[in-house]
């Protein structure tokens, strides 16, 4: 009970750290709320047993985007103009298709249920086999390693080619560049 | 209906929601990926939340315990954190050559200066 009871405040605690994130409109406080935002989720991931997950949110989530964020925000400048046009059709868009991902929820089973269908299928096999055929206690380990290397192959090319992307657009041009808006002091 | 069941799902659509408001509404580009950035861990949430089992321990095998909160969901997402952390380098990266060409991060201003052309 205890632990739903976390949960409960944690998950409202998110959910005010995202409409605050909204509303501001200086985008460095945006970043910062940004970090708070994943650093909550993080803990909500500590609650619901994913340390794991948690620890890789804490570092890469909070860590690494919050400081590329704020790098390109010293580059950009830190101000967004307000919007223009008025917010009547985004928040509509929005409400619609909330209330059509609340109604895919009532068929869902509910949370924490040991019967839903997701812990049913591979998963046991995984829980009693780990230890035999792979020798590691940590499941998640065992499961990214091995059952499932190829998708952790999969996600180093996406790695790569994005960081060869980062290089084309921004790492080999910078050194030919003379100041020319920005005059050096 | 059973509400306690159901909360996490729902406060998870409501942060997708907000992200999803952020990334539609707001003109300034590095806002719109702040926005992105708030669905993609508002989604990660949600898995996480399906992973866990009542009573459910952490996924490390160990003496005299018998249940563990499903370990799959887990590794789904952290492939995914770090796929997102990989994208979102990418999108700044395309934010700060776009100030470069056009001077201007502001979703208006660079319309303008495309009609002008």
């Amino acid at each position: 009970m205890l632990i739903e009871t976390i949960n409960i405040v944690l998950l409202g605690m998110l959910a005010l750290t995202a409409l605050a994130a909204v509303r501001l409109h200086d985008l460095f406080a945006v970043t910062i709320m940004f970090g708070m935002y994943s650093l909550l989720a993080a803990v909500v991931f500590v609650v619901l047993d994913a340390v794991d997950v948690a620890f890789t949110e804490a570092a890469v989530g909070v860590g690494i985007s919050t400081v590329l964020m704020l790098a390109t925000i010293g580059l950009v400048g830190r101000h967004e103009q307000r919007p223009a046009h008025r917010p009547l059709l985004p928040l509509l868009v929005v409400a619609v298709t909330g209330a059509a991902l609340v109604y895919g929820t009532l068929d869902m089973p509910f949370f924490a249920d040991p019967a839903a269908p997701v812990h049913q299928h591979v998963v046991p096999y995984y829980l009693g086999k780990s230890p035999e055929q792979t020798g590691i206690p940590n499941v998640v380990t065992s499961i990214l390693a091995s059952y499932r290397g190829y998708d952790t192959l999969g996600e180093l090319a996406v790695i790569f080619t994005a960081g060869v992307g980062v290089l084309a657009l921004l790492g080999l041009r910078r050194r030919k560049r003379p100041s020319k808006e920005h005059p050096t002091p | 209906m059973n509400v306690a069941g159901l909360y996490n799902y729902w406060i998870v659509i409501l942060l997708m929601m907000t992200g999803f408001y952020v990334v539609i509404s707001s003109g300034n580009l590095v806002k719109k990926i702040i926005g992105l950035n708030l669905f993609q861990a508002s989604v990660f949430i949600l898995y996480i939340s399906m992973g866990k089992v009542m009573n459910g321990a952490v996924p490390i095998l160990r003496e005299g315990v018998t249940t563990y909160s499903n370990p799959l969901p887990h590794v789904l997402i952290l492939t995914a954190i770090v796929v997102g952390v990989a994208t979102t380098a990418l999108g700044l990266a395309l934010v700060v050559r776009i100030r470069e060409a056009y001077g201007s991060v502001e979703e208006d201003d660079i319309h303008r200066q495309d009609e002008s052309l």
